[in-house]
């Protein structure tokens, strides 16, 4: 059979499609955990960070420039991230909707922006020799950058992960994560962990913006591609579980990917809202449920 | 024992409800009974599991054992508008007031019986509601500003307020969680008196720290601690209970 | 002397506050009088643009109900604007067509057959029916699946947006079906009435007007009722709601299928007006653009609404021909301003206005 064939291809493109997600979804879910909000320029942080990666490029030629280009981006886009939350995001607590429609406003700035200063076509970041080519894995033509982007996103998980579970901040967001009164009662300054986590998860955008870059041009629409499913993940995710992100990214990622066998990309779309709706349905407190006394009346 | 006469008029049973919040028990194989008519002080130090005990009713939260059984259903696992329904409603610690809409308002909603939405696209409040919509804001004494929005009321107000909601409804078993919160020893009197006076009309539980507040009510008492069932009897017993006064040790009673 | 001074300062102390009055009472009437006499005093190409916004602004007296006062964020209205508007398009294109013959865009697509649920819209009853019922239905739906299992709003907001993105990607897929990204255009009657004969143009015209004022009379009625004050209640406090024996998600469902409705009305006059119907009309950017048209004008209100969304429509036209690039920082800006300093939108800032003027 055809399908059969295709299964572990699609299969491992599923992955490096899930890691992707993760990755534009992970900032999202932890500040959404933290503050309830929802940042939709989020997706811009994506593209900042190609067109970092693209700049970069143009100091740093050669095989590693693209592995320079990682930390620029994280940086560059963590930068923004506190601007945005310094000057948006925190001026608009407690109203989560009205966040929505004035990130959005500032997502619709920055990808005219970035058309006005880079062109509407977008820039071409050339992926080093060492990542262009490809090698075959038990029969299955493995793209050296699909691989790069599936060992990125373990690496960055794992330092979230480390973040969150070894350090003092760490325990500082749990802490607010669980009950943002008592944590601001026991001396935590809230605001200051709210802009980390912020500035964290632009970071790591801005990381998936440089490994997008390696799959295709950055043009100034680029995050928009990655958005909406990542905010399906975070709805399927669960409230601020780093577990909850991770399981529904890969769901999402290996469903689409193994849909396309059978459907084209516009029905597979479709096919994951309805997915997602149907999960609702089942586990409307996501894929992790955060037990809490705390709710309000 | 009379058990014929308990049993004719029993109207809330909560039997054996364990609450497992991960672990820790806030209610831990608790039972009692409520006789029609009766009103009852539940007290316990703090985390003795008396909101959870209300949530448990009201059907906020879900036991892992045990029943709640009203007039002789199971009301455990029925979702918190159809317990409404049957004929339950409680106020919350923190007043749960619609802040957005009149004092009239929050009461005439309160005061709807046929709660479904097509039934409701009329205007203003039914007649056969406005007569019991005036006489709870009278009796809550907010007849005076029904038309002002309810946010901007005194915290005392916001209390009242929310009582004359839950009576409004019309329920039979009125929870009322900490209803004299935030009130001086005046408010406290006046609610008081509010309590005393729906009579054996309705069955009352109220939760309550304030032991004048216990006192004036004059009604049997049961304590709680650590989610179990300590000791039930009128205020003169409890307070000569050694086991209740251990509990109480290094609390404000 | 003094006196005289006096008697003479006094009324026109008042004078602000009296025409402040006067003109609250006359200001709409004589902006509906002028609306009914447009025709005679616009080009048909300003009339037309008029007749489209009209159109946009009935659904944004929907965003209203849902958004104002239901509190439900939807970044999705587009799609049934756009199921409004392709119901009837099929419709129309089909009736153009002689018999046995199947639309252009079919034919270039390698197509030979009408696709089977096409075929019931060469009857306008049909066509009608189902570009109400269609939309409604499926906002129905939608709206109890989320919400009957207590998912938050902010997750319905991108849920709804992922519903729009879903949509316009499988409009642009399905070319040979869906005449793909150009949409669906070029009709020439309706009802047997030739689109552009002057007098069928005017009617247009005037029914969308009556369209508008219907469902703008019939939402304040709506909102005024007993109904309104459940909704907002729902808004406010949903848990509270629950505790007093309410179900709320039979109300939101009932406020989002109606806005629902109007969004497909709207989305059948504007295919009329426009004479194209397309995925640019109906995806993601569309859909929050119409959130906009209602922030501006005031979320609350539904005069607001009409403003709003005839203010930012004009204004578009205007600024986006001759300096496209300038729209997008342009609303980009006013999303952030509106949202963050006026919440209420201009329909606050007037009723600011006014209580300044009448407590002087």
């Amino acid at each position: 059979m055809d399908s059969a064939a295709l299964l572990l291809p699609q299969l491992f493109n599923g992955l490096s499609v899930a890691s992707l997600y993760l990755l534009a979804a992970v900032g999202l879910a932890l500040s959404f955990g933290l503050m309830r909000v929802i940042n939709m320029a989020h997706g811009e942080m994506l593209m900042l960070g190609g067109y970092l990666a693209w700049l970069t490029l143009m100091v740093v030629p050669g095989g590693f420039g693209i592995i320079a280009a990682l930390p620029v981006a994280f940086l560059g886009t963590a930068a923004i991230g506190a601007l945005v939350h310094m000057g948006l995001i925190r001026r608009l607590a407690d109203r989560p909707l009205d966040t929505l429609l004035a990130t959005w406003g500032l997502s619709l700035i920055l990808q005219q922006a970035a058309r006005d200063l880079f062109g509407p076509i977008g820039v071409e970041v050339r992926a080093p020799d060492w990542l262009s080519g490809s090698f075959t894995l038990a029969g299955v033509v493995i793209p050296s950058a699909r691989l790069l982007i599936i060992v990125m996103t373990i690496l960055v998980l794992g330092g979230i992960a480390a973040l969150l579970d070894r350090t003092r901040v760490g325990l500082d967001i749990r802490a607010v994560n669980q009950d943002r009164m008592m944590a601001s009662a026991t001396g935590i300054n809230v605001r200051a962990v709210e802009l980390i986590v912020f500035c964290v998860g632009s970071g790591v955008a801005g990381v998936a913006g440089v490994l997008l870059a390696l799959l295709g041009p950055v043009t100034p629409n680029a995050g928009q591609v990655y958005i909406v499913p990542a905010f399906l993940v975070v709805v399927m995710g669960g409230l601020g579980s780093l577990t909850g992100t991770s399981v529904a990214a890969l769901i999402l990622g290996l469903f689409t990917a193994l849909a396309q066998i059978f459907v084209d990309v516009s029905i597979a779309q479709m096919l994951m809202l309805v997915l997602v709706i149907l999960f609702l349905q089942v586990r409307p407190q996501g894929v992790v449920a955060v037990r809490s006394r705390a709710l309000d009346v | 024992m009379k058990m014929d006469d308990s049993t004719r008029d029993l109207l809330l049973a909560v039997d054996g409800v364990t609450i497992d919040y991960g672990g820790f028990k806030a209610l831990d194989g608790f039972s009692m009974t409520l006789q029609k008519g009766e009103t009852r002080v539940v007290i316990g130090p703090n985390g003795a599991g008396k909101s959870t005990l209300c949530d448990t009713i009201i059907g906020r939260v879900r036991p892992s054992a045990g029943r709640v059984v009203f007039r002789g259903e199971d009301i455990s696992q029925l979702p918190e508008q159809a317990i409404v329904g049957r004929g339950i409603c409680r106020k919350f610690q923190a007043p749960g007031i619609l802040s957005g809409l009149t004092v009239e308002d929050n009461v005439a909603l309160a005061a709807r019986r046929d709660r479904r939405w097509w039934r409701n696209l009329g205007f203003g409040i039914p007649a056969a509601e406005r007569e019991t919509v005036d006489r709870i804001l009278e009796m809550v004494g907010l007849a005076d500003c029904r038309h002002r929005e309810a946010g901007p009321l005194a915290h005392g107000q916001k209390q009242w307020l929310e009582i004359g909601m839950v009576i409004a409804t019309g329920a039979e078993l009125i929870l009322l969680d900490e209803p004299t919160a935030g009130m001086g020893p005046a408010e406290t009197r006046r609610t008081a008196e509010l309590i005393h006076s729906l009579g054996d009309s309705r069955t009352v539980l109220v939760i309550d720290h304030d032991m004048s507040f216990v006192e004036q009510l004059n009604a049997t008492v049961t304590v709680m601690h650590q989610g179990k069932f300590l000791a039930q009897g009128d205020v003169a017993s409890i307070r000569q209970n050694a086991e209740v006064a251990a509990v109480y040790l290094g609390h404000a009673a | 002397m003094s006196e005289a001074v006096l008697s003479e300062a006094l009324p026109q102390a008042t004078a602000p506050r009296d025409a402040m009055a006067v003109a609250q009472k006359i200001v709409p009437w004589a902006l509906l009088g002028l609306a009914i006499v447009a025709p005679w005093l616009l080009s048909t190409y300003d009339l037309n643009l008029l007749a489209r916004f009209m159109a946009m602004a009935i659904l944004a007296l929907g965003l209203v109900l849902i958004w104002g006062h239901g509190g439900i964020l939807s970044l999705g209205h587009g799609v049934f604007f756009g199921l409004g508007g392709y119901a009837l398009a099929m419709h129309m294109k089909l009736v153009d067509l002689p018999q046995g013959e199947i639309p252009d865009f079919m034919l270039w697509s390698g197509r030979e057959a009408l696709p089977w649920w096409w075929e019931p819209f060469a009857s306008p009853w049909f066509a009608v029916a189902a570009l109400l019922i269609v939309p409604a239905l499926l906002a129905g739906l939608f709206c109890w699946a989320v919400f009957h299992r207590r998912v938050g709003g902010t997750y319905f907001a991108l849920i709804s947006q992922a519903l729009a993105l879903a949509f316009a990607t499988l409009l642009i897929s399905r070319q040979d079906v869906t005449g793909g990204f150009n949409g669906l255009t070029q009709f020439s009657s309706l009802f047997g009435f030739g689109l552009t004969r002057p007098s069928v143009v005017f009617g247009l015209y005037w029914i969308t007007l009556a369209l508008l004022c219907l469902a703008f009379l019939g939402l304040k009625l709506l909102l005024g009722s007993r109904f309104g004050v459940l909704l907002r209640a729902t808004r406010d406090g949903e848990n509270r709601m629950r505790f007093l024996g309410y179900s709320p998600t039979p109300i939101k469902v009932a406020a989002f299928t109606l806005s629902a409705l109007l969004a497909a009305l709207a989305g059948a006059l504007f295919t009329l007006h426009a004479g194209v119907i397309s995925p640019a009309m109906v995806g993601v950017v569309p859909s929050i653009e119409m959130v906009i048209w209602v922030a501006v004008g005031g979320r609350y209100s539904l005069a607001g609404a009409i403003v709003g969304a005839l203010l930012i429509n004009i204004a578009r036209d205007r600024v986006s021909s001759a300096f496209p690039e300038l729209w997008l920082y342009l609303m980009g800006l006013l999303f952030i301003v509106v949202v963050t300093l006026m919440p209420r939108g201009l329909a606050g800032a007037t009723t600011a206005l006014i209580e300044k003027v009448r407590g002087r």
